[in-house]
């Protein structure tokens, strides 16, 4: 991608490297310390491969009071640190810098406890999504938020980015669906928030590190609620002519007060390309095809999914398949859920935006996406969580060619200006990272994030940690916590303001 | 400089000192003025949940009461904007037509206070983040915000959210302003996520003594897939007539046999639902050998409305506690609190109301350390008029305090609003 701006770089840091490293291998077990080129390539980027950076060193703690001893060290001796889970972040929340330490959770990848009694599992932040599930699964309960990458992704990370998925229409995302972490500060203070109990007292600081992007602090514990498998779980793929119709079945779906479990759409451009990739027995012809997911008693989803007919009956649509049995429910998901590698076969690269619209909206955006993608003469495939309005288009490019880099980032944030221009947000679901920094001020003023970064600033009054990240660097304030402007001059006077 | 003061000297002031602006510029504007002159400054709504923390001792007060009206409602969209003090009421009676409501079931704080419906406003239901009875199944107050305006100590005008569900552009403010008690930012306008009625609902009712059974059913009744939404126990200790009475007029159902304890559950959905749902958990909890009856939905519909009122403490004069403890621990706590106590547990075990005599301050320190040793938290709701103000009316470790020292100063570097409410030095 283009070129990014990353913080100035603290010259003192890379000259007293050697000094740094000498005393991370005294704070923890010194193999846990990479700072060797070989070690540590396969740390220079997260999800959004297209940016690379090389870390000062990879550090590997094993215990919280290791990860509280690195930061207390960091912090006086002025380190960046930079934290990262399992990496597959899509937004860049993880990308390192040369001047800081990247705090690896890697080796914190147990449940500590299951506690059904309570409905919780206590786990170290770096297990997996799917793990949590995998681990309660044989008494039929589940941990609900399913992103994607469910099967690589730690819950760390889920916590610090707040995932959400397919699911998150009808169960909440990763912030509804926790009770209570624990984080270690900048300073090296460690502080437990919450526990086994639901909400707590006094200010919600679970709500606030939920979803800050690893800004605030380092999650080195979580506690997360379990559900109990729904008696019954049917789904129903639905064909539309016309992308107009099936948006508008999918936003009646909504106000007629049917929640599904989970709503997806695909345009025809990824129709056929996951059915190409798994099989999974798409209707082809169709513009437009929306899977609904109901779940609850067994004649509830029943008389649901006769509504659910109805309406789309009534929107005109082309097919519909109702899924007989739990096999063939997964099948319909098989395509959804192979929706970004199918898009890898399409074109040597893709780049997935992740804004988020008023459910109404849908049809429009569509339509706009569409017009885009003609005026800027590159591919599209849309994929959306249909049910919350998060939308995830697909922009297909070659990254090899340097005028297609380009015309594709464009192509991204006009997609993304459109969402606010529709009433909605830059990301619903993948985080702001380095990714949508520059963007953060088509939705916020100067006061807004002033209010954000005053926040930021009482936690880490140095920005040592995962600084560059969310907030546009291209302001003075972001760095100092102030703004400054200078003869009413600013850099980048191309870039909006706010 | 002179144009802002008489734009402020404009915002009426009653001889209270109390500024009544009437938009949010003209909040920005107040709080500008009062950051100037360094003035503690208590932020009001309506009142009815005033009761509720610290009192405060400030020169002047912020009534944001004028800041009312719905200012979008889009039933399809699934979400309702209000100006911040829109009153409960007019906001559900909105949702009402379109079969729509706070799926968290907001509760009238006004019955324990005054013994009288008196629901206040959006803003102080925020503020306070306390949920009914639904609580344990679809989140608390804070999981139904999608955003907010409001002014920070310093006078700006801040927002974060927005009005669609799925989001995570910048950090989630409408979490930490959520219970944080007007300590951080008068709101000015709020979004809420509304969710459609369920059609009906029936209540299940279990007449027992043994309280293990209690905590053995609460955790049964929390792992089925029946998907209850409310799950209360009402204990038939201690005897006391005043409390007997109250209980007797709160609970008067044709089919709930009130004499003794008893369990209830809800359920929810429409008629073949319910009754799907009802058969299972026959099976599931063994009501066949349990004596139990069923409320149909004209009892239940009360039924949980009572509950979420508080109406079995009803104009109450004595100190009332609100305790959040892990489910699992309700064995202990219930044992602990034997025939001392007035109290009832919602929330499938979660939730303790309790009531401490007037003149017993003293055993409110000894819950506290009960609760605290069963990995809970405590506020005290209510205080009798004998209540010692030393006691702290939260709960809080000494590092949270310091991060949340930390958090208000980033909100109001001054102290401005409502210092005190919540903790000293907040």
């Amino acid at each position: 991608m283009s070129e990014l701006v990353l913080p100035k770089i603290n010259k003192e840091t890379i000259s007293k490297k050697e000094y740094i490293f000498k005393n991370l291998a005294k704070i923890i077990n010194p193999e846990n310390v990479l700072s060797h080129a070989d070690e540590i390539k396969p740390y220079e980027t997260d999800a959004l491969a297209a940016y690379t950076q090389t870390p000062l060193a990879v550090v590997m703690p094993e215990n919280t009071e290791e990860v509280s001893d690195i930061l207390k060290f960091c912090h006086a001796e002025d380190i960046k640190v930079v934290p990262r889970g399992a990496g597959t972040g899509l937004s860049g929340g993880a990308l390192p810098l040369n001047d800081a330490i990247l705090l690896s959770l890697g080796k914190f990848n147990k449940i500590i406890e299951i506690d059904f009694k309570n409905k919780c599992v206590v786990t170290q932040p770096g297990v997996t999504n799917l793990g949590i599930t995998h681990a309660v699964q044989h008494k039929n309960f589940y941990y609900a938020p399913d992103p994607s990458s469910q099967l690589a992704c730690s819950i760390g990370g889920n916590v610090a980015e707040n995932s959400g998925g397919v699911h998150s229409l009808k169960y909440g995302t990763t912030t509804n669906n926790i009770l209570g972490i624990e984080i270690v500060m900048m300073d090296g203070t460690i502080c437990r928030i919450g526990g086994k109990t639901l909400d707590q007292e006094g200010y919600d600081l679970m709500g606030l590190i939920c979803g800050s992007e690893g800004l605030l602090g380092v999650i080195t514990e979580v506690t997360v609620k379990i559900l109990k498998n729904p008696q019954v779980v049917k789904a129903a793929l639905i064909g539309f002519p016309s992308i107009e119709e099936g948006g508008n079945a999918a936003t009646e779906i909504i106000s007629s007060g049917i929640v599904p479990a989970g709503m997806e759409i695909m345009d025809k451009a990824l129709i056929e390309a996951t059915d190409n990739f798994s099989k999974a027995g798409y209707p082809r012809d169709a513009e437009l095809l929306l899977i609904v997911e109901l779940d609850g008693t067994e004649s509830e989803v029943d008389e649901l999914l006769k509504q659910v007919r109805s309406i789309c009956e009534k929107n005109n649509c082309s097919s519909l398949k109702l899924s007989k049995n739990e096999k063939e429910r997964l099948s319909f998901w098989a395509g959804r859920k192979a929706a970004f590698p199918a898009c890898g076969a399409l074109a040597p690269d893709y780049y997935c935006m992740d804004g988020s619209i008023p459910r109404g909206k849908l049809a429009e955006a569509l339509l706009e996406i569409k017009r885009l993608s003609e005026k800027y003469k590159l591919p599209v495939a849309n994929c959306f969580h249909a049910g919350d309005g998060n939308l995830h288009p697909l922009i297909m490019f070659d990254g090899s060619n340097k005028e297609e880099l380009r015309k594709t980032e464009e192509f991204g944030a006009e997609i993304l200006k459109t969402c606010v221009r529709l009433g909605g947000v830059i990301t619903g679901e993948h985080g702001v990272g380095v990714e949508k920094r520059e963007l953060m001020c088509e939705m916020f003023n100067n006061d807004d994030i002033q209010q954000q970064l005053d926040i930021k600033k009482s936690l880490d009054e140095k920005n040592l940690l995962n600084p560059g990240k969310v907030y546009p660097i291209l302001r003075k304030c972001a760095e100092e916590g102030r703004i400054h402007v200078h003869r009413n001059e600013e850099k980048f006077p191309d870039l909006p303001r706010f | 400089m002179f144009t802002e003061m008489k734009k402020n000297s404009q915002i009426f002031q009653d001889s209270n000192n109390t500024y009544y602006p009437e938009d949010e510029l003209q909040v920005s504007n107040v709080v500008k003025e009062l950051y100037k002159k360094n003035q503690p400054t208590e932020l009001i709504g309506t009142g009815t949940k005033n009761f509720i923390g610290n009192k405060i001792q400030s020169a002047k007060k912020l009534s944001l009461s004028k800041l009312a009206g719905i200012v979008e409602y889009l039933p399809h969209e699934l979400y309702i904007k209000v100006k911040a003090n829109t009153s409960l009421e007019l906001v559900e009676k909105e949702l009402e037509k379109n079969n729509q409501e706070l799926a968290f079931e907001p509760i009238d704080f006004g019955f324990i206070e005054s013994g009288k419906s008196n629901k206040g406003t959006i803003a102080g239901y925020l503020a306070c983040n306390y949920a009914g009875s639904r609580r344990f199944k679809v989140g608390s107050v804070r999981d139904h915000i999608l955003g907010f305006r409001g002014v920070n100590g310093k006078g700006d005008i801040i927002k974060s959210g927005g009005t669609v569900v799925k989001n995570v552009t910048g950090y989630d403010l409408s979490k930490i302003v959520a219970g944080s008690f007007g300590t951080l930012v008068a709101l000015t306008e709020i979004t809420l996520k509304v969710l459609p009625k369920k059609k009906l609902s029936n209540t299940i009712t279990i007449h027992t003594e043994n309280k293990k059974l209690i905590t053995e059913l609460f955790e049964k009744i929390s792992s089925s897939s029946s998907e209850i939404s409310g799950a209360v126990f009402i204990p038939d200790e201690p005897v006391d007539e005043n409390y007997e009475h109250n209980k007797e007029m709160v609970f008067k159902f044709n089919d709930l046999k009130f004499k003794g304890s008893f369990l209830a559950l809800r359920v929810e959905g429409d008629k073949i639902s319910i009754d799907e749902k009802i058969k299972a958990l026959t099976n599931e909890l063994g009501l066949h050998k349990l004596n139990s009856t069923t409320l149909d939905v004209h009892q239940s519909t009360p039924f949980w409305k009572k509950i979420n009122n508080l109406e079995i403490f009803k104009a109450t004069k004595n100190n009332l506690l609100r305790a959040v403890i892990p489910p699992s621990k309700g064995n202990k706590l219930m044992k602990y609190m034997g025939n001392k106590y007035k109290y009832y547990v919602d929330w499938c075990g979660a939730l303790y109301w309790i009531e401490v005599q007037a003149k017993k301050n003293n055993k409110i320190v000894e819950i506290k350390k009960m609760i605290e040793e069963l990995e809970g938290y405590l506020t005290i709701i209510k205080t009798s008029k004998e209540f010692d103000y030393e006691e702290t009316i939260f709960t809080v470790d000494d590092i949270r305090l310091l991060v949340s020292e930390k958090i208000k100063k980033s909100f109001d570097p001054k102290r401005i609003f409502n210092p005190g409410k919540m903790y000293r030095g907040i």
